[in-house]
């Protein structure tokens, strides 16, 4: 990549930091605001048209809730996905925004309504006290649920593309990235997973509000657990139709994923995740409907437990199985793309690089080029001696023993089909005995590497704009 | 000297997909997505620290304490609104200016992450300052919840920094080499002037949006102890006490700008917008020292002109940015453009076809060299091992490499290999039996 190197020594390419942060937002969005707001409306709805001003209380309390959590860590965690990727990965993110622009754009329009919808329902909250007002009020939850349910939909056209770029390989048009084949299960898996989680959200914080009202407590929970079983057979089916279509999607990218160990570990292990995460919701759902009474607050806790760790396989997977492409056939997950990979590895990466302190390597110079070697090709998942370090891989390969240089040299010409998540080597022959130099030489000090955001930039002291 | 500096300023190569919209385009979109966001941010810093002032001088008189508290309820929405507005201007950013962008995010890289909890943090603050206020009331606690508006504002203050570190920092790629680390980043340009100028430009605007927000009858009703008229010239005093320190930061912020960007046009943009800026404070300054009567009036012309100000003043920071950065954009082009015509040309020269139709047995075994030799274990077995165990039975090795496992406790499990295809997988073990050492 031709930029800076952000990079945390231990942490490696920010998987884990981007990771984190994303799969917040996506355990806040999903239940809270896709899912639950429409319950909430339904709540509002539902109490003004049978005049239960308990239900409506209860409606409220949950959406205070609701409203301090989405518009702070929900909304941060959502534009703190779009930091942390354009510091990891700028040039993955700098593409997908100029493919998707409109996309991004239409994204934020919703957001806007999004969160000015949000702030009118809940601040106007108790001011709708005609039945007129309250229609009106009413409306706005509709209108929220929608745009809330918009931002969503846009978005993951934006993942499923990273996937699988469809037409837009050839046609490079917005709508082509809009339309490729993964996104209409990846979507419904989504809207279905949000509703189902979202009720149980609802239904958990109700045994909160309603201590004094078991009425109202039964009420809910009757209605909940049909919204939960109804939506696990959505978050299932969406579930299947989402899994056999990835082979196919991934056939198209690269036929390799699909066959490789990795690929089929994940996806037994989704599936039988996807089993238990259902059928842990259907048995709540179940003894919600037929004795509210006998299910305890804290039973809520093993499906919403079990529904974390089935959203945060689906989206490892996903990002697992994009590999090695950040943009399917286009752009490798270290930044280089497909279409000057031969001519670097004719070439020399250092050479056309601009953030390395030397543009060829020499015999003298081997080891500090082979740092600028790593930084470029490997630093985006890799590590030195953290997670995921290249001394732990190579210690898995080579052994506590000697490490045999010619060995090594011989195995990064050909890792990409050995670890088909690995994008192939994107430089010469003597580069590729610079990193090995490196590495060696890493192994024997484990001297710490530091990111531009420390050490700032390395440039050639000859630097010509040719 | 000056070539030495040319020759350290890093020119990357731009990414080589084309702009959504034409580049002109954006930055106009870029200059006013920027001032609604950057006014919501105003609002968000200036309420929370007048409702900090407030509720300090609530203490002694309780009609500052309910003054504090319909402020600070203003400041949790456009908290909000920053954020969303937010998210166009970097949008904007991004694509137009991608290179000097991002190279200025990575360069103050873990303050520019930080901003997320920090901003989550403030916000928290926020919320539970303002709906633990009548909760909060009394003694000690009263105190606890000053605590909080006064944790929150300092937040607010400290992280306009991060952002204005990066806004100045992509502006000066040649000073990138002396950057290490966000701190440090504050040392180049003149980022402490342009703080000096957004502190006092919240102060105004919350000044002036005070001055028409409790103006509304129904808002006033819920303070009473102060007539509507008082909170107006009271805000009308702080928005002209703001914009009269401008005269002294505006020239501190223009005469420290790096002449690089420094053009006629900049001053043209400028000096008009100052001029403004003085018939602005006039108006200001007449109706803090005008009668009751003069109140009720004017307010929206004056809001028109603190707008035709503002656009002013955006518009110079913009031309001010694509002077500086003109010829590092052309540097940019220029190598990004050459890079691309180098490759085209290479990938002409070398068409793919050619090379992958060309794969020999040999060629199609050095996937395997890397971990098995042909007399000594490397990482695997030996190929010498190999041709013993599948002697005559190379189909026998199609099948293993296909699905293989893990045999031998004592090296790693071998990947599968299914990928290169039954053909090319014949290929391979005809070869190694062939060749392994007897």
């Amino acid at each position: 990549m031709d930029f800076p190197s952000y990079y945390l020594d231990h942490i490696a390419g920010g998987r884990l930091i981007i990771g984190l942060i994303a799969s917040i937002h996506v355990l806040i969005n999903h239940p809270l605001a896709v899912g639950a707001y429409p319950i909430l409306t339904f709540m509002e709805w539902w109490a003004h048209k049978h005049h239960r001003p308990d239900i409506d209380q209860l409606a409220y309390k949950i959406t205070f809730v609701v409203f301090i959590v989405t518009t702070t860590i929900g909304a941060m965690t959502g534009v703190g996905i779009w930091l942390s990727t354009s510091l990891f990965a700028p040039f993955g993110i700098g593409s997908l925004l100029r493919v998707f622009f409109f996309g991004w754009f239409a994204e934020w329009l919703v957001f806007i309504s999004e969160v000015c919808l949000i702030m009118w329902w809940f601040l106007s909250w108790k001011k709708a006290d005609t039945p007129e007002k309250k229609r009106k009020h009413i409306k706005i939850g509709i209108a929220l649920s929608i745009m809330s349910w918009l931002t969503m939909a846009l978005i993951v056209a934006v993942l499923g593309f990273m996937m699988n770029t469809g037409d837009w390989s050839q046609s490079r048009a917005f709508i082509d990235a809009m339309t490729a084949p993964l996104y209409l299960p990846q979507l419904g898996f989504r809207t279905a997973f949000a509703f189902m989680t979202g009720a149980v959200f609802v239904w958990f914080c109700t045994g909160f509000f309603t201590k004094k009202n078991p009425q109202a407590r039964y009420w809910v929970i009757e209605k909940l657990s049909h919204v939960t079983i109804v939506s696990l057979i959505f978050v299932f089916f969406f579930g299947i139709w989402y899994w056999s279509r990835i082979p196919e999607a991934m056939r198209a990218n690269q036929a390799v994923a699909l066959l490789s160990q990795g690929f089929s570990g994940w996806l037994g292990k989704f599936h039988s995740l996807l089993m238990w995460t259902v059928a842990t919701f259907l048995v709540i759902g179940v003894g919600g409907w037929i004795v509210p009474r006998l299910i305890p607050r804290w039973a809520l806790l093993i499906p919403t437990f079990m529904g974390i760790w089935l959203l945060g396989h689906f989206e490892r997977a996903r990002e697992f199985m994009r590999k090695p492409w950040v943009i399917a056939e286009y752009m490798y997950s270290n930044g280089i793309r497909k279409d000057e990979l031969r001519f670097l590895q004719s070439e020399g990466m250092l050479t056309h690089a601009t953030y390395v302190k030397h543009r060829k390597v020499t015999a003298e110079n081997r080891i500090e080029a082979g740092q600028d070697v790593f930084m470029i090709s490997c630093s985006r998942c890799h590590s030195t001696t953290g997670i995921n370090g290249v001394l732990d891989k190579f210690t898995l390969m080579y052994g506590p023993g000697d490490w045999n240089a010619d060995g090594m040299v011989s195995f990064l010409g050909t890792m990409h089909k050995t670890s088909t998540f690995m994008p192939p080597f994107p430089g010469n022959r003597a580069e590729k005995e610079a990193l090995v130099a490196y590495i060696l030489d890493l192994r024997k000090t484990r001297k710490p590497l530091e990111g531009a955001q420390t050490e700032g930039i390395r440039i050639p002291e000859t630097q010509t704009s040719h | 000297m000056i070539l030495s500096i040319l020759a350290h300023t890093p020119i990357p190569r731009d990414l080589p997909l084309p702009l959504p919209l034409p580049e002109g385009l954006l930055k106009a979109l870029l200059v006013v997505f920027f001032l609604v966001h950057i006014l919501f941010v105003n609002l968000t810093v200036g309420g929370s620290i007048l409702v900090a002032i407030f509720e300090g001088l609530g203490f002694r008189k309780r009609r500052y304490d309910l003054l504090a508290l319909e402020i600070a309820k203003t400041v949790t929405v456009n908290k909000s609104l920053a954020v969303v507005m937010g998210i166009g201007p970097l949008l904007c950013i991004n694509l137009v200016y991608t290179v000097e962008w991002y190279g200025a995010n990575a360069l103050t890289g873990h303050a520019w992450l930080l901003i997320i909890p920090l901003i989550t943090l403030a916000f928290l603050l926020a919320y539970l300052h303002k709906y633990t206020w009548h909760r909060w009331e009394s003694g000690g606690w009263k105190i606890g919840h000053w605590a909080i508006v006064l944790a929150s504002t300092l937040l607010f203050l400290c992280i306009p920094f991060v952002f204005l570190a990066n806004i100045n920092l992509m502006l000066f790629p040649s000073e990138w080499e002396k950057v290490k680390g966000f701190f440090s980043s504050l040392r180049i340009g003149n980022v402490f002037p342009r703080y000096l100028h957004f502190l006092l430009a919240s102060v105004a605007l919350s000044g002036l949006a005070g001055a028409g927000w409790f103006w509304k009858a129904t808002v006033v009703e819920k303070i009473p102890g102060f007539r509507r008229d008082e909170l107006r010239r009271m805000f009308y005093r702080v928005a002209m006490w703001a914009t009269g320190l401008q005269f002294i930061a505006g020239p501190i912020l223009l005469f420290t700008l790096p002449g690089v960007g420094v053009t006629p046009l900049l001053y043209k943009i400028i000096l008009p917008s100052a001029a403004l800026g003085l018939c602005l404070w006039y108006a200001l300054w007449k109706k803090v020292k005008g009668s009751d009567g003069n109140l009720s009036t004017g307010f929206f012309p004056i809001v028109c002109f603190f707008s035709v100000v503002v656009l002013g003043m955006g518009s110079g920071r913009h031309a001010y940015r694509e002077a500086a950065l003109a010829s590092h954009q052309s540097q940019v082009r220029e190598r990004s453009e050459d890079y691309q015509k180098q490759l085209e040309a290479w990938n002409t020269a070398h068409p793919e076809d050619a090379e992958s139709d060309a794969e020999t047995p040999e060629q199609l075994f050095a996937t395997c060299a890397a971990c098995h030799a042909p007399d000594q274990r490397l990482v695997g077995p030996s190929l010498k091992e190999i041709a013993v165990i599948y002697a005559g039975n190379p189909d026998g090795i199609v099948t293993w490499a296909t699905a293989p496992g893990k045999k031998r406790p004592d090296y790693p499990p071998m990947p599968a290999f299914a990928h290169l295809g039954e053909e090319k997988l014949r290929t391979i073990a005809d070869y190694i039996l062939a060749t392994a050492p007897k």
